[in-house]
Protein backbone atom coordinates (compact mmCIF):
# COMPACT_ATOMS: atom_id res chain seq x y z
CA UNK A 1 0.00 0.00 0.00
CA UNK A 2 1.38 3.70 -0.83
CA UNK A 3 1.68 6.31 2.08
CA UNK A 4 -0.75 7.98 0.75
CA UNK A 5 -3.45 5.00 0.36
CA UNK A 6 -2.40 3.93 3.76
CA UNK A 7 -3.36 7.65 5.01
CA UNK A 8 -6.53 7.92 3.21
CA UNK A 9 -7.59 4.02 4.65
CA UNK A 10 -7.14 5.55 8.30
CA UNK A 11 -8.75 8.88 7.58
CA UNK A 12 -12.00 6.54 6.38
CA UNK A 13 -11.52 4.29 9.94
CA UNK A 14 -10.65 7.09 12.17
CA UNK A 15 -14.34 8.81 10.41
CA UNK A 16 -16.15 5.27 11.54
CA UNK A 17 -14.21 5.74 14.61
CA UNK A 18 -14.89 8.87 16.09
CA UNK A 19 -18.59 8.95 15.09
CA UNK A 20 -18.97 5.87 17.57
CA UNK A 21 -16.74 7.63 20.16
CA UNK A 22 -18.43 10.49 20.40
CA UNK A 23 -21.76 9.45 20.21
CA UNK A 24 -20.75 7.08 23.44
CA UNK A 25 -19.07 9.72 24.90
CA UNK A 26 -22.21 12.21 24.66
CA UNK A 27 -24.31 9.28 26.17
CA UNK A 28 -22.41 8.83 28.55
CA UNK A 29 -23.07 12.26 30.05
CA UNK A 30 -26.66 10.76 30.65
CA UNK A 31 -25.12 7.69 33.31
CA UNK A 32 -27.41 8.72 36.93
CA UNK A 33 -29.39 10.76 35.29
CA UNK A 34 -31.94 9.24 33.30
CA UNK A 35 -35.67 9.60 33.66
CA UNK A 36 -35.53 6.18 34.41
CA UNK A 37 -33.25 3.43 36.12
CA UNK A 38 -34.22 1.38 33.13
CA UNK A 39 -32.83 3.97 30.78
CA UNK A 40 -29.89 4.82 32.75
CA UNK A 41 -29.20 1.23 32.48
CA UNK A 42 -30.05 0.88 28.71
CA UNK A 43 -28.63 4.10 27.67
CA UNK A 44 -24.85 3.03 29.08
CA UNK A 45 -25.09 -0.44 27.05
CA UNK A 46 -25.93 1.99 24.30
CA UNK A 47 -23.05 3.87 25.19
CA UNK A 48 -21.07 1.04 25.85
CA UNK A 49 -21.66 -1.21 22.84
CA UNK A 50 -20.77 2.00 20.77
CA UNK A 51 -17.52 2.88 22.31
CA UNK A 52 -16.29 -0.84 22.33
CA UNK A 53 -16.86 -0.62 18.39
CA UNK A 54 -14.59 2.69 18.48
CA UNK A 55 -11.46 1.00 20.49
CA UNK A 56 -11.82 -1.83 17.82
CA UNK A 57 -11.98 1.37 14.69
CA UNK A 58 -9.39 2.85 16.77
CA UNK A 59 -7.00 0.18 17.16
CA UNK A 60 -7.08 -0.66 13.66
CA UNK A 61 -6.34 2.89 12.78
CA UNK A 62 -3.39 2.93 14.89
CA UNK A 63 -2.58 -0.09 13.03
CA UNK A 64 -2.32 2.28 9.54
CA UNK A 65 -0.65 4.83 11.60
CA UNK A 66 2.37 6.09 10.20
CA UNK A 67 2.96 7.73 13.57
CA UNK A 68 2.81 4.81 15.45
CA UNK A 69 -0.15 6.66 17.89
CA UNK A 70 -1.86 4.42 19.85
CA UNK A 71 -5.51 3.68 20.50
CA UNK A 72 -5.44 6.50 23.44
CA UNK A 73 -3.42 8.84 21.66
CA UNK A 74 -5.95 8.83 18.45
CA UNK A 75 -8.94 8.89 20.43
CA UNK A 76 -8.06 11.39 23.33
CA UNK A 77 -5.13 13.57 21.72
CA UNK A 78 -6.01 14.95 18.33
CA UNK A 79 -7.28 18.33 17.76
CA UNK A 80 -10.75 19.46 17.02
CA UNK A 81 -9.87 19.85 13.09
CA UNK A 82 -8.60 16.25 13.13
CA UNK A 83 -11.51 14.63 14.19
CA UNK A 84 -13.89 13.58 11.90
CA UNK A 85 -17.16 12.57 13.25
CA UNK A 86 -20.41 13.91 11.34
CA UNK A 87 -21.93 16.72 13.14
CA UNK A 88 -25.19 14.98 14.09
CA UNK A 89 -22.94 12.60 16.88
CA UNK A 90 -21.91 15.69 18.68
CA UNK A 91 -25.09 17.75 18.77
CA UNK A 92 -25.39 17.98 22.73
CA UNK A 93 -28.27 15.32 24.26
CA UNK A 94 -30.81 18.02 25.09
CA UNK A 95 -33.73 16.78 26.82
CA UNK A 96 -34.35 12.88 26.54
CA UNK A 97 -36.48 13.48 23.59
CA UNK A 98 -33.84 14.97 21.67
CA UNK A 99 -31.07 12.23 22.66
CA UNK A 100 -33.43 9.59 21.59
CA UNK A 101 -34.24 11.49 18.41
CA UNK A 102 -30.00 12.07 17.69
CA UNK A 103 -29.97 8.39 18.69
CA UNK A 104 -32.99 6.70 16.13
CA UNK A 105 -31.70 8.62 12.89
CA UNK A 106 -27.96 8.01 13.81
CA UNK A 107 -29.19 3.96 14.94
CA UNK A 108 -30.87 3.84 11.26
CA UNK A 109 -28.21 5.11 9.42
CA UNK A 110 -25.17 3.51 11.36
CA UNK A 111 -27.09 -0.41 10.58
CA UNK A 112 -27.09 0.47 6.72
CA UNK A 113 -23.72 1.66 6.86
CA UNK A 114 -22.18 -1.35 8.34
CA UNK A 115 -24.12 -3.50 6.36
CA UNK A 116 -22.43 -2.00 3.50
CA UNK A 117 -19.18 -2.35 5.35
CA UNK A 118 -19.57 -5.80 6.00
CA UNK A 119 -19.26 -6.76 2.10
CA UNK A 120 -15.76 -4.68 2.39
CA UNK A 121 -12.52 -6.12 0.74
CA UNK A 122 -10.59 -5.07 3.75
CA UNK A 123 -11.19 -8.37 6.05
CA UNK A 124 -10.52 -6.07 9.26
CA UNK A 125 -13.20 -3.46 8.59
CA UNK A 126 -15.58 -6.38 7.07
CA UNK A 127 -14.70 -8.10 10.69
CA UNK A 128 -15.43 -4.99 12.86
CA UNK A 129 -18.87 -4.35 10.69
CA UNK A 130 -20.27 -7.62 11.22
CA UNK A 131 -19.30 -7.77 15.22
CA UNK A 132 -20.53 -4.39 15.77
CA UNK A 133 -24.18 -4.28 13.44
CA UNK A 134 -25.43 -7.35 15.71
CA UNK A 135 -25.53 -4.29 18.52
CA UNK A 136 -26.92 -1.84 16.04
CA UNK A 137 -29.70 -3.90 15.28
CA UNK A 138 -30.61 -3.96 18.65
CA UNK A 139 -30.03 -0.41 19.04
CA UNK A 140 -32.31 0.16 15.93
CA UNK A 141 -35.31 -1.73 17.43
CA UNK A 142 -34.86 0.30 20.99
CA UNK A 143 -34.80 3.80 19.75
CA UNK A 144 -37.15 3.01 17.01
CA UNK A 145 -39.62 1.34 19.72
CA UNK A 146 -39.27 3.96 21.89
CA UNK A 147 -39.29 7.29 19.06
CA UNK A 148 -42.73 5.22 18.18
CA UNK A 149 -44.42 5.03 21.89
CA UNK A 150 -43.56 8.63 22.72
CA UNK A 151 -44.96 9.81 19.11
CA UNK A 152 -47.97 8.24 20.34
CA UNK A 153 -47.66 9.16 23.89
CA UNK A 154 -48.97 12.25 25.35
CA UNK A 155 -49.30 16.02 23.32
CA UNK A 156 -46.15 16.53 25.48
CA UNK A 157 -43.93 13.67 24.44
CA UNK A 158 -45.22 14.30 21.06
CA UNK A 159 -44.41 17.51 20.74
CA UNK A 160 -41.26 17.54 22.33
CA UNK A 161 -40.04 14.95 19.79
CA UNK A 162 -40.86 17.05 16.46
CA UNK A 163 -39.13 19.83 18.41
CA UNK A 164 -36.34 17.78 18.20
CA UNK A 165 -36.94 16.24 15.04
CA UNK A 166 -36.90 19.96 13.86
CA UNK A 167 -33.60 20.84 16.25
CA UNK A 168 -31.70 17.74 14.14
CA UNK A 169 -32.97 16.97 10.84
CA UNK A 170 -30.63 19.49 9.47
CA UNK A 171 -27.67 16.84 10.37
CA UNK A 172 -29.08 14.26 8.44
CA UNK A 173 -28.32 14.81 5.40
CA UNK A 174 -24.33 14.83 5.76
CA UNK A 175 -24.62 11.06 6.37
CA UNK A 176 -25.25 10.01 3.18
CA UNK A 177 -23.18 12.53 1.64
CA UNK A 178 -20.56 11.24 -0.63
CA UNK A 179 -17.11 13.11 -0.97
CA UNK A 180 -13.91 12.03 -2.46
CA UNK A 181 -12.70 9.72 -0.27
CA UNK A 182 -16.09 8.04 0.38
CA UNK A 183 -15.53 7.80 -3.45
CA UNK A 184 -12.37 6.61 -3.11
CA UNK A 185 -13.05 3.93 -0.66
CA UNK A 186 -16.13 2.56 -2.44
CA UNK A 187 -13.86 2.37 -5.87
CA UNK A 188 -11.40 0.47 -4.24
CA UNK A 189 -14.60 -1.78 -2.50
CA UNK A 190 -13.20 -0.71 0.92
CA UNK A 191 -15.78 1.82 1.42
CA UNK A 192 -19.87 1.65 1.57
CA UNK A 193 -21.66 2.63 -0.70
CA UNK A 194 -23.39 5.76 0.35
CA UNK A 195 -25.84 5.87 -2.44
CA UNK A 196 -27.42 2.74 -1.36
CA UNK A 197 -27.15 3.36 2.31
CA UNK A 198 -28.97 6.92 1.54
CA UNK A 199 -32.08 4.86 -0.07
CA UNK A 200 -32.29 2.03 2.71
CA UNK A 201 -31.92 4.90 5.57
CA UNK A 202 -34.56 7.39 3.82
CA UNK A 203 -37.00 4.43 3.13
CA UNK A 204 -36.55 3.20 7.25
CA UNK A 205 -36.96 6.73 8.55
CA UNK A 206 -39.83 7.80 6.70
CA UNK A 207 -41.57 4.68 7.83
CA UNK A 208 -40.06 5.53 11.53
CA UNK A 209 -41.68 8.70 11.33
CA UNK A 210 -44.66 7.98 10.18
CA UNK A 211 -45.36 5.19 12.63
CA UNK A 212 -44.69 7.98 15.42
CA UNK A 213 -46.80 10.47 14.18
CA UNK A 214 -43.80 13.08 13.01
CA UNK A 215 -43.11 14.82 10.08
CA UNK A 216 -39.11 15.59 9.08
CA UNK A 217 -39.23 19.50 8.51
CA UNK A 218 -38.16 20.68 4.87
CA UNK A 219 -34.50 21.54 5.05
CA UNK A 220 -33.22 23.99 2.93
CA UNK A 221 -29.80 23.46 3.38
CA UNK A 222 -28.28 20.88 5.16
CA UNK A 223 -25.41 21.12 7.92
CA UNK A 224 -22.35 19.41 6.63
CA UNK A 225 -18.20 19.96 7.67
CA UNK A 226 -18.03 17.21 10.44
CA UNK A 227 -16.31 14.11 8.19
CA UNK A 228 -13.36 17.03 7.26
CA UNK A 229 -13.04 18.18 10.32
CA UNK A 230 -15.07 21.48 10.66
CA UNK A 231 -17.38 20.70 13.61
CA UNK A 232 -20.18 22.63 16.09
CA UNK A 233 -18.69 24.91 18.67
CA UNK A 234 -20.00 22.32 21.29
CA UNK A 235 -17.18 20.14 19.58
CA UNK A 236 -14.76 22.20 21.78
CA UNK A 237 -15.78 21.19 25.01
CA UNK A 238 -16.94 18.13 24.41
CA UNK A 239 -13.11 17.41 23.66
CA UNK A 240 -11.72 19.82 26.16
CA UNK A 241 -13.31 17.02 28.69
CA UNK A 242 -13.26 13.85 27.37
CA UNK A 243 -9.08 15.21 26.76
CA UNK A 244 -8.21 16.91 30.24
CA UNK A 245 -6.35 14.23 31.86
CA UNK A 246 -4.30 12.88 28.68
CA UNK A 247 -3.95 16.55 27.82
CA UNK A 248 -2.84 17.72 31.34
CA UNK A 249 -0.87 14.35 32.20
CA UNK A 250 0.99 13.15 28.74
CA UNK A 251 2.73 9.97 28.18
CA UNK A 252 1.41 8.31 31.32
CA UNK A 253 -0.19 4.96 31.99
CA UNK A 254 -3.28 4.50 34.09
CA UNK B 1 -23.11 0.96 55.43
CA UNK B 2 -25.26 1.13 52.45
CA UNK B 3 -27.69 0.75 54.82
CA UNK B 4 -26.42 2.81 58.06
CA UNK B 5 -28.11 3.19 61.48
CA UNK B 6 -31.75 1.32 60.06
CA UNK B 7 -33.74 1.24 63.23
CA UNK B 8 -35.27 -2.25 63.88
CA UNK B 9 -38.82 -1.39 65.17
CA UNK B 10 -40.42 -3.10 68.26
CA UNK B 11 -39.12 -2.81 71.62
CA UNK B 12 -36.29 -5.38 72.18
CA UNK B 13 -36.17 -9.17 71.49
CA UNK B 14 -39.73 -10.80 72.26
CA UNK B 15 -38.35 -14.08 74.38
CA UNK B 16 -40.10 -17.42 73.20
CA UNK B 17 -42.79 -16.96 76.49
CA UNK B 18 -43.58 -13.92 74.67
CA UNK B 19 -44.23 -14.56 71.17
CA UNK B 20 -47.40 -15.84 69.82
CA UNK B 21 -47.52 -18.71 67.79
CA UNK B 22 -46.73 -17.01 64.25
CA UNK B 23 -43.91 -15.33 65.83
CA UNK B 24 -42.72 -18.18 67.54
CA UNK B 25 -42.79 -20.36 63.45
CA UNK B 26 -41.49 -17.29 62.27
CA UNK B 27 -38.73 -17.49 64.81
CA UNK B 28 -38.13 -21.40 64.54
CA UNK B 29 -38.01 -20.97 60.42
CA UNK B 30 -35.42 -18.02 60.75
CA UNK B 31 -33.02 -19.73 63.65
CA UNK B 32 -33.23 -23.19 61.65
CA UNK B 33 -32.06 -21.13 58.38
CA UNK B 34 -35.19 -21.75 55.95
CA UNK B 35 -35.85 -18.60 54.22
CA UNK B 36 -38.98 -16.08 55.12
CA UNK B 37 -40.65 -14.90 51.20
CA UNK B 38 -43.02 -12.70 50.33
CA UNK B 39 -45.43 -14.43 50.96
CA UNK B 40 -44.74 -16.00 54.45
CA UNK B 41 -46.11 -14.67 57.38
CA UNK B 42 -43.86 -11.97 59.11
CA UNK B 43 -43.97 -9.39 62.12
CA UNK B 44 -44.65 -6.12 60.72
CA UNK B 45 -42.15 -4.93 62.66
CA UNK B 46 -39.75 -7.04 60.04
CA UNK B 47 -41.39 -6.42 57.18
CA UNK B 48 -41.10 -2.60 58.46
CA UNK B 49 -37.06 -2.49 59.23
CA UNK B 50 -36.75 -4.91 55.70
CA UNK B 51 -38.52 -2.39 54.18
CA UNK B 52 -36.16 0.58 55.17
CA UNK B 53 -33.25 -1.67 54.99
CA UNK B 54 -32.82 -2.84 51.53
CA UNK B 55 -34.64 0.39 49.94
CA UNK B 56 -31.71 2.32 51.76
CA UNK B 57 -29.65 0.12 50.42
CA UNK B 58 -31.11 0.43 46.76
CA UNK B 59 -31.02 4.44 47.36
CA UNK B 60 -27.33 4.15 48.04
CA UNK B 61 -26.99 2.40 44.58
CA UNK B 62 -29.03 4.41 42.59
CA UNK B 63 -27.20 7.78 44.42
CA UNK B 64 -23.65 5.74 44.28
CA UNK B 65 -24.07 6.39 40.22
CA UNK B 66 -22.96 9.91 40.78
CA UNK B 67 -19.73 10.49 42.20
CA UNK B 68 -18.57 7.95 39.48
CA UNK B 69 -20.34 8.82 36.58
CA UNK B 70 -18.63 12.22 37.53
CA UNK B 71 -15.36 10.88 35.75
CA UNK B 72 -17.30 9.00 32.55
CA UNK B 73 -16.73 11.73 30.54
CA UNK B 74 -13.43 12.37 31.63
CA UNK B 75 -11.60 8.81 32.15
CA UNK B 76 -8.04 8.89 30.98
CA UNK B 77 -8.24 6.10 28.30
CA UNK B 78 -11.01 4.62 26.63
CA UNK B 79 -10.51 0.99 28.44
CA UNK B 80 -10.66 3.05 31.73
CA UNK B 81 -14.08 4.78 30.37
CA UNK B 82 -15.71 1.34 30.03
CA UNK B 83 -14.72 -0.24 32.77
CA UNK B 84 -16.08 3.02 34.53
CA UNK B 85 -19.09 3.29 32.61
CA UNK B 86 -19.95 -0.98 33.12
CA UNK B 87 -19.17 -0.32 37.23
CA UNK B 88 -21.52 2.46 37.60
CA UNK B 89 -24.25 0.79 34.78
CA UNK B 90 -24.12 -2.41 37.67
CA UNK B 91 -25.10 0.12 40.33
CA UNK B 92 -27.64 1.29 38.89
CA UNK B 93 -28.46 -2.65 38.31
CA UNK B 94 -27.93 -3.32 41.86
CA UNK B 95 -30.53 -0.62 43.15
CA UNK B 96 -33.09 -2.41 40.44
CA UNK B 97 -32.62 -5.66 41.82
CA UNK B 98 -33.17 -4.45 45.32
CA UNK B 99 -36.21 -2.13 44.84
CA UNK B 100 -37.81 -5.09 43.59
CA UNK B 101 -36.80 -6.88 46.57
CA UNK B 102 -38.25 -4.05 48.77
CA UNK B 103 -41.54 -4.20 46.40
CA UNK B 104 -42.08 -7.43 47.58
CA UNK B 105 -43.13 -6.39 51.06
CA UNK B 106 -45.24 -4.24 49.69
CA UNK B 107 -44.09 -1.12 48.81
CA UNK B 108 -43.66 0.10 45.77
CA UNK B 109 -40.72 1.92 43.50
CA UNK B 110 -42.42 5.76 42.97
CA UNK B 111 -42.76 5.39 46.58
CA UNK B 112 -39.27 4.73 47.65
CA UNK B 113 -38.41 7.14 45.55
CA UNK B 114 -40.57 9.78 46.46
CA UNK B 115 -39.16 8.84 49.94
CA UNK B 116 -35.36 9.38 48.80
CA UNK B 117 -36.44 12.65 46.93
CA UNK B 118 -38.23 14.45 49.60
CA UNK B 119 -35.50 13.46 52.14
CA UNK B 120 -37.38 10.85 53.87
CA UNK B 121 -35.36 8.13 53.29
CA UNK B 122 -31.26 8.14 53.76
CA UNK B 123 -28.45 6.50 51.20
CA UNK B 124 -25.21 5.91 52.91
CA UNK B 125 -22.87 8.91 54.17
CA UNK B 126 -20.21 8.02 51.84
CA UNK B 127 -21.95 9.05 48.56
CA UNK B 128 -22.06 12.80 49.79
CA UNK B 129 -18.51 13.70 49.19
CA UNK B 130 -16.57 14.80 46.12
CA UNK B 131 -14.75 12.76 43.74
CA UNK B 132 -12.02 15.17 43.30
CA UNK B 133 -9.42 13.46 41.09
CA UNK B 134 -9.16 10.26 39.08
CA UNK B 135 -7.74 8.38 41.74
CA UNK B 136 -10.97 8.76 43.37
CA UNK B 137 -12.06 6.45 41.41
CA UNK B 138 -9.72 4.00 42.51
CA UNK B 139 -10.42 4.97 45.79
CA UNK B 140 -13.83 4.32 45.40
CA UNK B 141 -13.66 0.80 44.28
CA UNK B 142 -10.76 -0.32 46.47
CA UNK B 143 -12.94 1.40 49.57
CA UNK B 144 -15.63 2.18 49.16
CA UNK B 145 -17.25 -1.23 47.03
CA UNK B 146 -14.43 -3.17 49.82
CA UNK B 147 -16.66 -1.79 52.55
CA UNK B 148 -19.57 -2.79 51.18
CA UNK B 149 -18.90 -6.21 50.49
CA UNK B 150 -18.11 -6.66 54.23
CA UNK B 151 -21.53 -7.13 55.17
CA UNK B 152 -23.40 -7.65 51.71
CA UNK B 153 -21.02 -11.05 51.68
CA UNK B 154 -22.78 -12.09 55.28
CA UNK B 155 -26.16 -10.64 53.83
CA UNK B 156 -26.35 -13.31 51.07
CA UNK B 157 -27.38 -15.54 53.59
CA UNK B 158 -30.23 -13.53 55.59
CA UNK B 159 -33.45 -14.54 56.60
CA UNK B 160 -35.34 -12.40 53.88
CA UNK B 161 -35.23 -14.52 50.40
CA UNK B 162 -35.68 -11.75 47.90
CA UNK B 163 -32.88 -9.96 49.89
CA UNK B 164 -30.18 -12.58 49.85
CA UNK B 165 -30.78 -13.98 46.45
CA UNK B 166 -30.66 -9.85 45.57
CA UNK B 167 -27.06 -10.53 47.47
CA UNK B 168 -25.90 -12.99 45.72
CA UNK B 169 -25.67 -11.37 42.37
CA UNK B 170 -24.75 -8.69 43.72
CA UNK B 171 -21.51 -9.73 45.90
CA UNK B 172 -20.09 -11.19 42.68
CA UNK B 173 -20.19 -7.80 40.55
CA UNK B 174 -18.83 -6.08 44.08
CA UNK B 175 -15.49 -7.53 44.31
CA UNK B 176 -14.84 -7.63 40.25
CA UNK B 177 -15.35 -3.15 41.22
CA UNK B 178 -13.34 -3.87 44.15
CA UNK B 179 -10.48 -5.43 42.47
CA UNK B 180 -10.61 -2.94 39.64
CA UNK B 181 -10.43 0.04 41.94
CA UNK B 182 -7.29 -1.56 43.17
CA UNK B 183 -6.02 -1.75 40.06
CA UNK B 184 -6.90 1.70 38.80
CA UNK B 185 -4.66 2.56 42.14
CA UNK B 186 -1.86 0.28 41.75
CA UNK B 187 -1.37 2.08 38.13
CA UNK B 188 -1.32 4.96 39.69
CA UNK B 189 1.21 4.08 42.80
CA UNK B 190 3.73 2.82 40.23
CA UNK B 191 3.34 5.78 38.24
CA UNK B 192 4.85 8.99 37.89
CA UNK B 193 5.30 11.35 41.45
CA UNK B 194 2.16 13.22 40.69
CA UNK B 195 0.41 9.68 39.87
CA UNK B 196 1.65 8.67 43.27
CA UNK B 197 0.47 11.87 44.96
CA UNK B 198 -2.90 12.13 43.49
CA UNK B 199 -3.33 8.47 44.96
CA UNK B 200 -2.31 9.45 48.57
CA UNK B 201 -4.58 12.13 48.22
CA UNK B 202 -7.36 9.97 47.61
CA UNK B 203 -6.15 7.69 50.01
CA UNK B 204 -6.49 10.83 53.04
CA UNK B 205 -9.83 11.89 51.96
CA UNK B 206 -11.70 8.57 51.37
CA UNK B 207 -10.13 6.76 54.47
CA UNK B 208 -11.68 7.98 57.18
CA UNK B 209 -15.51 8.51 55.32
CA UNK B 210 -14.94 4.66 54.44
CA UNK B 211 -14.27 3.74 58.04
CA UNK B 212 -17.58 5.40 58.58
CA UNK B 213 -19.71 3.63 56.29
CA UNK B 214 -20.03 0.75 58.82
CA UNK B 215 -22.06 3.32 61.45
CA UNK B 216 -21.52 4.05 65.12
CA UNK B 217 -21.22 1.47 67.45
CA UNK B 218 -24.06 -0.92 67.74
CA UNK B 219 -23.12 -3.60 70.02
CA UNK B 220 -25.10 -2.47 72.64
CA UNK B 221 -27.95 -1.28 70.58
CA UNK B 222 -31.56 -2.71 71.18
CA UNK B 223 -32.38 -2.37 67.33
CA UNK B 224 -29.57 -4.50 66.43
CA UNK B 225 -30.24 -7.21 68.86
CA UNK B 226 -33.69 -7.64 67.11
CA UNK B 227 -31.52 -7.57 63.44
CA UNK B 228 -29.54 -10.20 64.36
CA UNK B 229 -32.34 -12.04 66.04
CA UNK B 230 -34.38 -11.86 62.85
CA UNK B 231 -30.91 -12.67 60.83
CA UNK B 232 -31.20 -9.49 59.02
CA UNK B 233 -27.82 -8.33 60.34
CA UNK B 234 -25.19 -10.81 61.03
CA UNK B 235 -22.46 -8.53 62.56
CA UNK B 236 -21.38 -5.69 64.56
CA UNK B 237 -20.49 -2.46 63.05
CA UNK B 238 -17.40 -2.34 65.30
CA UNK B 239 -16.57 -6.17 64.27
CA UNK B 240 -16.85 -5.35 60.47
CA UNK B 241 -15.02 -2.43 60.69
CA UNK B 242 -12.23 -3.84 62.52
CA UNK B 243 -12.11 -6.53 59.63
CA UNK B 244 -12.17 -4.05 56.76
CA UNK B 245 -9.07 -2.52 58.56
CA UNK B 246 -7.37 -5.75 59.09
CA UNK B 247 -7.76 -6.68 55.53
CA UNK B 248 -6.89 -2.82 54.36
CA UNK B 249 -3.75 -1.73 55.58
CA UNK B 250 -1.52 -4.70 54.37
CA UNK B 251 -3.13 -3.51 50.71
CA UNK B 252 -2.21 0.22 51.32
CA UNK B 253 1.33 -1.01 52.30
CA UNK B 254 1.48 -3.52 49.06
CA UNK B 255 0.72 -0.23 47.43
CA UNK B 256 3.15 1.69 49.26
CA UNK B 257 0.41 4.52 50.54
CA UNK B 258 0.15 6.01 54.21
CA UNK B 259 -3.09 5.22 55.92
CA UNK B 260 -3.76 8.33 57.28
CA UNK B 261 -3.72 7.50 60.93
CA UNK B 262 -1.08 8.11 63.06
CA UNK B 263 -2.73 5.78 65.60
CA UNK B 264 -2.94 3.45 63.48
CA UNK B 265 -0.62 0.29 64.86
CA UNK B 266 -0.67 -3.50 65.05
CA UNK B 267 -1.45 -5.01 67.96
CA UNK B 268 -1.32 -8.50 68.88
CA UNK B 269 -2.79 -9.24 71.46
CA UNK B 270 -6.24 -8.71 69.56
CA UNK B 271 -4.84 -10.03 66.55
CA UNK B 272 -5.87 -7.07 64.51
CA UNK B 273 -5.17 -3.13 64.54
CA UNK B 274 -5.80 -0.46 66.78
CA UNK B 275 -6.87 2.64 64.61
CA UNK B 276 -7.57 6.02 65.67
CA UNK B 277 -10.97 8.02 66.71
CA UNK B 278 -13.55 8.96 64.36
CA UNK B 279 -14.66 12.05 63.69
CA UNK B 280 -18.51 11.20 64.55
CA UNK B 281 -19.35 14.74 64.48
CA UNK B 282 -18.65 14.33 61.15
CA UNK B 283 -20.66 11.57 60.39
CA UNK B 284 -23.83 12.86 62.08
CA UNK B 285 -23.48 16.08 59.89
CA UNK B 286 -23.38 14.61 57.08
CA UNK B 287 -25.54 11.84 57.52
CA UNK B 288 -28.45 15.37 58.64
CA UNK B 289 -27.83 16.54 55.23
CA UNK B 290 -24.40 18.80 55.56
CA UNK B 291 -22.01 16.79 54.00
CA UNK B 292 -19.97 18.33 50.93
CA UNK B 293 -22.38 17.20 48.39
CA UNK B 294 -25.79 16.05 49.83
CA UNK B 295 -27.21 19.66 48.05
CA UNK B 296 -25.65 18.59 45.14
CA UNK B 297 -26.64 14.78 45.44
CA UNK B 298 -29.92 14.81 45.93
CA UNK B 299 -30.95 17.45 43.24
CA UNK B 300 -29.22 15.62 40.81
CA UNK B 301 -32.02 13.01 41.46
CA UNK B 302 -34.76 15.24 42.01
CA UNK B 303 -33.63 16.92 38.63
CA UNK B 304 -33.71 13.53 37.11
CA UNK B 305 -37.29 12.52 38.65
CA UNK B 306 -38.78 15.78 37.13
CA UNK B 307 -37.39 16.28 33.31
CA UNK B 308 -38.41 12.70 33.28
CA UNK B 309 -41.55 13.04 34.37
CA UNK B 310 -42.95 13.62 31.01
CA UNK B 311 -41.09 10.49 29.19
CA UNK B 312 -42.26 8.00 32.09
CA UNK B 313 -46.21 9.71 31.70
CA UNK B 314 -45.93 9.40 27.96
CA UNK B 315 -45.04 5.24 27.90
CA UNK B 316 -47.95 5.12 30.56
CA UNK B 317 -50.03 6.77 28.15
CA UNK B 318 -49.22 5.02 24.98
CA UNK B 319 -49.55 1.56 26.96
CA UNK B 320 -52.45 2.29 27.61
CA UNK B 321 -53.91 3.34 24.06
CA UNK B 322 -52.39 0.42 22.65
CA UNK B 323 -54.59 -1.42 25.30
CA UNK B 324 -57.22 0.10 24.26
CA UNK B 325 -56.92 -0.37 20.60
CA UNK B 326 -56.05 -4.06 21.10
CA UNK B 327 -59.60 -4.03 23.01
CA UNK B 328 -61.19 -2.79 20.11
CA UNK B 329 -60.04 -4.86 17.64
CA UNK B 330 -60.83 -8.18 19.19
FE1 LIG C 1 -23.36 -1.88 44.16
FE1 LIG D 1 -20.05 -1.61 43.37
Amino acid sequence: MSAQSQKNLQQYVLRLADNALIIGQRLSEWCGHAPALEEDIATANTALDLIGQARNWFAYASELDTDGRSEDQLALLRDERDYLNVLLVEQPNGDYGNTLMRQFIFDIWHFYLLEGLTRSADATISAIAEKSIKEVNYHVSRSSDLIIRLGNGTEESHGKLQEALNNLWRYSGELTLSDALDDEMLALGIGADLSGVERKFQAAITRGFHEASLVAPKIGYMQRGGKTGVHSESMGRLLAEMQVMQRSHPNLTW
Amino acid sequence: MYAQMVKATGKGVKTREQMDENERHFQDRIDNDIKIEAKDWMPEGYRKTLKRQISQHAHSEIVGQLPEGNWITRAPTLERKTILLAKVQDEAGHGLYLYCAAETLGISRDEMTEQLLSGKAKYSSIFNYPTLTWADMGAIGWLVDGAAIMNQVPLQYCSYGPYARAMVRICKEESFHQRQGFDIMNVLAKGSEAQKAMAQDALNRWWWPALMMFGPSDADSVHSAQSFAWNIKQNSNDELRQKFVDQTVPQAEFLGLNVPDSDLKWNDKKNGYDFGAINWDEFFAVIAGDGPCNKERLGARQKAWNDGAWFREALIVNAEKRAACKQAAE
